[in-house]
């Protein structure tokens, strides 16, 4: 087994300290108690009324993709303290405390895997780190990704969650907009397929960059998706914002999403998708 | 021609006001004071050195945001000449917190683009303090794809506390508007440059930033995040933008150290906005530098170096992963 699925230990972690102590966790929704073998076995999803918790990266991988088929790569990589940041808690002390938190050493795990036996390239981002920042690690292995996925013709599935930029790395975390978005042009010149899924919540940098460059955008329901965050927008503009504003749902009226999917569906529908796409190139 | 004063400029004020008071009394009382003048325009100049080389990167945040320093507008018609301004996204309005036409650099055509701020409520109101709208951008792609089609350079001016965190915004996908401009100008066959003249704001700045040179003025800053939104999340408190602007490296100086931008364009003593025309013909002179560089180069070799400039941004260390 690689090292990528013996780190699931680090998100039950994460998932004790973020989730009421006890066996059973109370639905934020509806109120529904709800066994931790239950939300397992229903993907971190409630049963009573479909809300979708937070999952962990390694679920997130299972749940789309066929059983030891995910090699990571690059799953090395660490962010450095470029600008030395000084002043608050310093950026090494937060690294440092997400990654034992999380066992993982940055925000997001990529790699290639098998989809219903077809290969792909996953990139799968966890905001229990940093709040999935994007900063160079974040650019450069999404990046990787993709360019490795152009050289192997692999379709990329990316599922995405971001609080914005990682400002302890400043520019440089900036300019990974740029450098994803490239490496997506090229790959979109080969003609392959690109389906990035938007879970809660998705905003800023990662949502002005590759997380609405797919061919197809699919939605987790109910995730908070937006360039400016809500509280923000009201602040900077004094409006009142609507009911469902920059919710998954919302943004499918207004255009931006293809599809709303239930996490239960996800692995289904990307892998029909695939197979249409990936189809059609070969006629 | 200064009337608006920075704080960290106030000793500056001082001196002036001191001789212009002794000018006076020169004349007045018919007394040669001559040499106490010069002593003191001596001391204005020595003291304008020290204050203007010496600044922080807050006093630069401040400087590149100073009510008259010159707007892309300004630079347009300083260093260009029949300059045709195009309208619209063709989709929905036009913004005019971005704006852009065809017209001759040098003799040869270019298109030019920017983002826009007003100088007065009326303007700031029509173009929006130059925060652009999603249609804002959306323009400014119709207008970069236009100038790869006729093969004329691309030249674009920042200037944006970025793009527009709004309602309708929202609603019309600023995000998606700001990464399509960001994946199609990797794709751009014709010189692309770009030039931080004032505030470069984050994604809204990048949106039309993804050329094959960034420059950037003296005194302008290029953020990831405004220092004070930095200092609001990292420090709770909007006061501490001083530290932020510190910390996150925004200066022309720390951006071209850091390989962020390529080149400086050097401004007047005391800024941009006490002589325009010295700073628009430093602006042109360096533009000119660098679009002769890629002039030379082929198309793949272009498309090639924009994509390799920011392939390489990013600081990271690899380890061996523990098996």
């Amino acid at each position: 087994m690689s090292s990528f699925f013996s780190r699931r230990l680090g998100f039950t972690r994460t998932r004790k300290k973020d989730i009421p102590k006890g066996v059973f966790t109370k639905c934020p929704s509806c109120g529904e108690m709800l066994s931790q073998a239950d939300l397992e076995k229903n993907l971190f999803v409630c049963r009573a009324c479909g809300y979708h918790f937070p999952m962990d990266r390694v679920s997130r991988v299972e749940m789309l993709t066929d059983p030891d088929t995910f090699e990571e790569w690059d799953g090395g990589m660490m962010s450095k303290d470029p600008l030395k940041f000084t002043g608050t808690d310093s950026y090494e002390a937060k690294l440092k405390s997400n990654q034992e938190k999380t066992g993982f050493k940055d925000a997001v795990s990529t790699g290639h895997a098998k989809l219903e036996g077809r290969a792909i390239g996953l990139g799968v981002m966890d905001f229990s780190f940093l709040a999935a920042s994007m900063g160079s690690v974040v650019g450069e292995k999404i990046t990787r990704l993709i360019e490795k996925s152009t050289e192997r013709d692999l379709p990329v599935v990316l599922v995405c969650t971001s609080g914005g930029a990682r400002m302890y790395e400043g520019m440089f975390s900036l300019m990974q907009m740029a450098k994803t978005s490239g490496a997506l042009a090229r790959h979109a010149q080969a003609g392959l397929p690109y389906i990035p899924i938007l879970t809660h919540p998705t905003t800023a940098g990662v949502m002005a960059s590759f997380a609405t460059l797919g061919d197809v955008i699919l939605a987790e329901p109910q995730a908070l998706i937006g360039f400016a965050g809500p509280r923000v927008i009201k602040e900077t503009t004094l409006q009142d914002l609507p009911e469902g504003f920059q919710r998954s749902e919302f943004l499918k009226d207004k255009g931006l999403i293809d599809r709303v999917v239930p996490r239960g569906e996800l692995r289904k529908t990307v892998a029909n998708l695939l197979d249409v796409y990936m189809d059609a190139r070969e006629v | 021609m200064s009337t608006y004063v920075l704080p960290f400029e106030k000793p500056i004020l001082e001196l002036e006001k001191k001789m212009a008071e002794l000018r006076t009394f020169s004349e007045d009382q018919d007394i040669d004071m001559k040499s106490e003048v010069e002593r003191i325009e001596h001391k204005i100049l020595e003291t304008k050195q020290k204050i203007y080389s010496g600044m922080t990167p807050w006093q630069k945040v401040q400087m590149a945001r100073h009510p008259l320093r010159p707007y892309t507008r300004d630079y347009i018609n300083l260093i260009t000449t029949d300059f045709t301004e195009l309208h619209g996204d063709r989709l929905y309005r036009d913004d005019r917190a971005i704006i852009g036409g065809v017209a001759r650099f040098q003799g040869r055509p270019v298109m030019i683009i920017g983002t826009q701020k007003g100088r007065d409520t009326k303007s700031n109101l029509e173009c929006n303090f130059g925060c652009p709208y999603p249609e804002g951008y959306r323009k400014a792609l119709r207008l970069m794809k236009m100038a790869d089609k006729f093969g004329m350079p691309i030249l674009s001016l920042i200037d944006t506390p970025g793009a527009y965190p709004g309602l309708e915004s929202e609603e019309r996908h600023v995000a998606e508007a700001i990464a399509v401009n960001l994946r199609e100008s990797f794709l751009f066959k014709v010189p692309f440059i770009s030039v931080v003249i004032g505030e470069g704001g984050s994604g809204g700045a990048l949106g039309i930033g993804v050329s094959n040179r960034i420059l950037i003025l003296e005194h302008a800053y290029y953020s990831v995040i405004s220092p004070e939104g930095c200092a609001a999340i990292l420090w709770k408190d909007r006061a501490y933008a001083d530290k932020a602007a510190e910390n996150l490296k925004i200066t022309a100086q720390d951006l071209t150290n850091n390989g962020i931008a390529d080149d400086i364009i050097s401004e007047p003593l005391g800024g941009a906005h006490h002589d325009p025309e010295a700073t628009a013909k430093n602006l042109a002179e360096c533009v000119s530098k660098h679009l002769a560089q890629l002039d030379a180069m082929t198309v793949e070799e272009r498309i090639q170096d924009r994509y390799d400039k920011f392939r390489a941004m990013g600081v990271f260390e690899e380890q061996a992963e523990e098996a």
